[in-house]
């Protein structure tokens, strides 16, 4: 009774202190805006209408479809058509278009054998235009600007016609979801880590612990008003994704509460650890950044998972951050069911035990 | 209660090569204000926080209202307030806010909360203050805001470290009245401080010099007992006098105090005025011989050893 009383007065403090601490209170809303922004428009800008041309050397049905399907991704604009590879690529060399789709004589025969059925030739040289059409992950690029002309041989890089049947394969549906994790780990992590710390460079902490609060108290009672916070930025993010960037939701509001609680969770535990180890809001900020790099690069956001070398996969699987990307581009884009998160949501809830048994040890309510 | 409040044996604390406090003995009886003198970086605060079990001390034994620490140091909490020599309450709550909020924490229910605060505020004079941002205070009324806080739950043993440094005068001797009420009403008092005229309030007194114990008893006695004689000199060029007199053997230290000088004489210096008249000679020089006050207890204490 007495120890929710504690828990209720430390969560209580935090959340005045936060509503007063104007400059966490901005970050609160102002970091899920601006990352939504940066990765989300960016990216979004970019892989839309790239001006491209065709050169269609079957002149059959199926180029007239698939120059359709290329066409309704909105990624390209079809700004030209051309007859022979070689004038295309002259317009590259020009300036005039970034890309340009060509299609073979047996085109038809290709697709029926289900071989691969095209080229894009790719001005390499603007690496937007490289990366947004390997956001889309549809085809091998072909370097060709600067390259003399020759350098073009039919039948090598090759374009998955597939991938352009899946609209949804719009790179903001990876990424703003996998956006979440981003961001939740930057502050949640960040905000509990510094909260701690904070007070111990203020001196909070030295009557604080003179009193009868137990560490496990202390450590809850500081956690409750952060999973708000985390709640709150996480509806923003997914808010604004589904109404500026049209992402489809496919689950249900119940599993995405609850894998959400669980990453929640997680970060916050693993912001507590780092708390016992920082000396400093410094050092605790540095902390989290060594943390949330790994979680950028290597958690699925940026690269996808299988590509990435072994090694680097084990370093993932530890970080929270891959579990709930896999979680929540689950949920919200596939519908997946609830057998499928057990696993990635068990592991969140592992992970939140141990780190907060962790901290709560190394925690000792002593000056040492 | 026959056991003293505080006992410590061999009481030492180092920090790597930093030795800040080194087989320290104490016994503090139960209902006194007992008094740590000392410069800074002398240990008091080393010893406070060992003694309220938050560091554990390198070597030595400690033992607070029957209890061992740091072992025992979590059932000692309820019974012990600290008021830290840094103001340790949130400066972005309110006066309010922190009361209620350490209220809490010390396990006092609703009613039972709203009564002792509404006491405390009364008795340490923070009611126009109760909704006032605790950073936005005076260093006065921060102080009485700590002690208010480190009372809550009425502590029987309270640690002070230092609770004076950023108060005026006045209200210096405010606070100190405040102190001598909790006093009377039973609770043991452990002050720390650098002003002699606190320390001289104090019923026994510790004097620390880096980290060792140089002397300890009620002031009075330590005045009385005091080995140094004290010799006032006044007349003119006292600084001269001064310097010179610094040369003698037998001189420990002078140092000048408004119109006069005062010499402080080595222990077994017979007729010290003489002494001094001999080798001093001037015709304007007057000696006096002097009660010693605890300034010089403290400086006859602090200054002999060369040890470290
Ligand atoms: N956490 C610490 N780490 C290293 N040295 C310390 C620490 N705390 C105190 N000291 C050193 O111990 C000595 C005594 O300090 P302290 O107890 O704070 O003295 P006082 O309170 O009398 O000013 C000083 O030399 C101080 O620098
Ligand atoms: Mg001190």
């Amino acid at each position: 009774m007495s120890a929710l009383q504690r828990i209720g007065a430390i969560t209580g403090k935090e959340l005045k202190q936060l509503s007063r601490d104007r400059l966490t209170f901005g970050m609160v809303i102002m970091i899920p805006l601006l990352q939504l922004l940066l990765f989300g428009y960016a990216i979004n800008t970019v892989v839309r209408h790239v001006p491209i041309a065709v050169v269609d050397l079957s002149g059959s049905a199926a180029a007239r479809a698939i120059t359709e399907q290329v066409r309704v991704t909105q990624v390209v604009d079809i700004v030209a058509s051309f007859d022979t590879p070689a004038e295309a690529e002259a317009a590259i060399v020009a300036g005039e278009i970034r890309a340009a789709l060509v299609l073979p004589k047996n085109l038809t025969q290709r697709a029926v054998e289900g071989d691969v059925l095209g080229q894009w030739l790719v001005d390499g040289s603007d690496t937007m235009v490289g990366s947004a059409i390997l956001a889309l992950r549809t085809m091998p690029l072909h370097l060709e600007a600067g390259a003399p002309s020759g350098a073009y041989r039919p039948g090598d890089p090759s374009f998955e016609v597939a991938l352009f049947f899946n609209p949804e394969r719009r790179s903001e549906v990876n990424v703003v979801p996998g956006l979440t994790a981003i961001i939740l780990t930057m502050t949640m992590i960040l905000f509990t880590a510094i909260a701690l710390v904070r007070e111990r460079e203020r001196g909070n902490l030295e009557l604080l612990i003179t009193t009868p609060v137990r560490s496990l108290e202390l450590m809850v009672g500081k956690l409750v008003p952060y999973v708000f916070v985390g709640l709150v930025q996480i509806t923003i993010v997914l808010g604004l994704g589904r109404t500026v960037f049209q992402i489809p939701f496919n689950g249900d509001m119940g599993s995405l509460a609850v894998i959400t609680l669980a990453f929640i969770g997680a970060s916050l535990s693993l912001g507590l650890l780092i708390s016992t180890f920082a000396k400093t809001q410094m050092q605790a900020m540095q902390m989290t950044v060594f943390i949330l790099m790994p979680s950028i690069l290597l958690s699925g956001f940026m690269f996808p998972f299988e590509a990435m070398p072994k090694a680097a996969q084990y370093i993932a699987e530890i970080l929270p951050a891959t579990h709930f990307i896999r979680l929540i581009r689950g949920v919200f884009l596939r519908g997946a069911d609830v057998s499928q998160l057990v696993p990635d949501t068990v592991w969140l809830l592992v992970f939140t035990v141990i780190m907060l048994a962790i901290s709560t040890r190394r925690f000792r309510k002593s000056l040492d | 209660m026959p056991d003293p409040a505080i006992r410590a044996a061999g009481l030492t604390r180092h920090f790597g090569d930093v030795i800040a406090v080194e087989g320290v003995d104490l016994e503090i009886p139960h209902g006194q204000i007992y008094g740590f003198l000392g410069p800074n970086g002398s240990g008091k605060t080393t010893i406070i926080r060992m003694l309220c079990g938050l560091l554990t001390p390198t070597a030595g034994e400690v033992s607070v209202l029957g209890l061992d620490i740091p072992a025992q140091a979590e059932t000692l909490r309820r019974q012990i307030g600290y008021m830290t020599q840094k103001f340790s309450l949130y400066d972005d709550l309110t006066v309010m806010e922190n009361l209620q909020f350490l209220g809490r924490i010390q396990g006092l229910d609703g009613s039972a909360r709203r009564k002792r605060i509404g006491e405390l505020l009364e008795r340490y004079n923070l009611v126009p203050m109760r909704e006032r941002l605790a950073g936005a205070m005076s260093g006065g009324q921060r102080q009485r805001l700590a002690l208010a806080a480190a009372t809550l739950h009425e502590p029987t043993l309270l640690f002070l470290d230092e609770p004076t440094s950023a108060v005026d005068p006045e209200n210096r001797r405010d606070f100190w009245e405040k102190l001598f009420d909790l006093s009377d009403a039973g609770t043991t008092i452990l002050v720390s401080t650098h002003y002699m005229d606190e320390a001289e309030r104090c019923h026994q007194l510790a004097i620390l010099e880096t980290g060792h114990l140089r002397k300890q008893g009620s002031p009075e006695t330590l005045m009385q007992e005091l080995d140094q004689r004290v010799v006032e000199v006044s007349g003119d060029n006292l600084r001269r006098v001064k310097e010179r007199a610094l040369q003698l053997p037998r001189v420990q230290s002078a140092a000048q105090l408004g119109l006069d000088l005062r010499v402080l004489l080595r222990p077994g210096s017979e007729n010290p005025v003489d002494y001094l008249q001999q080798h001093l000679a001037q015709d304007d020089l007057a000696f006096n011989l002097a009660r010693p006050s605890l300034e010089d207890v403290f400086v006859a204490s602090t200054d002999t050893r060369v040890d470290r």
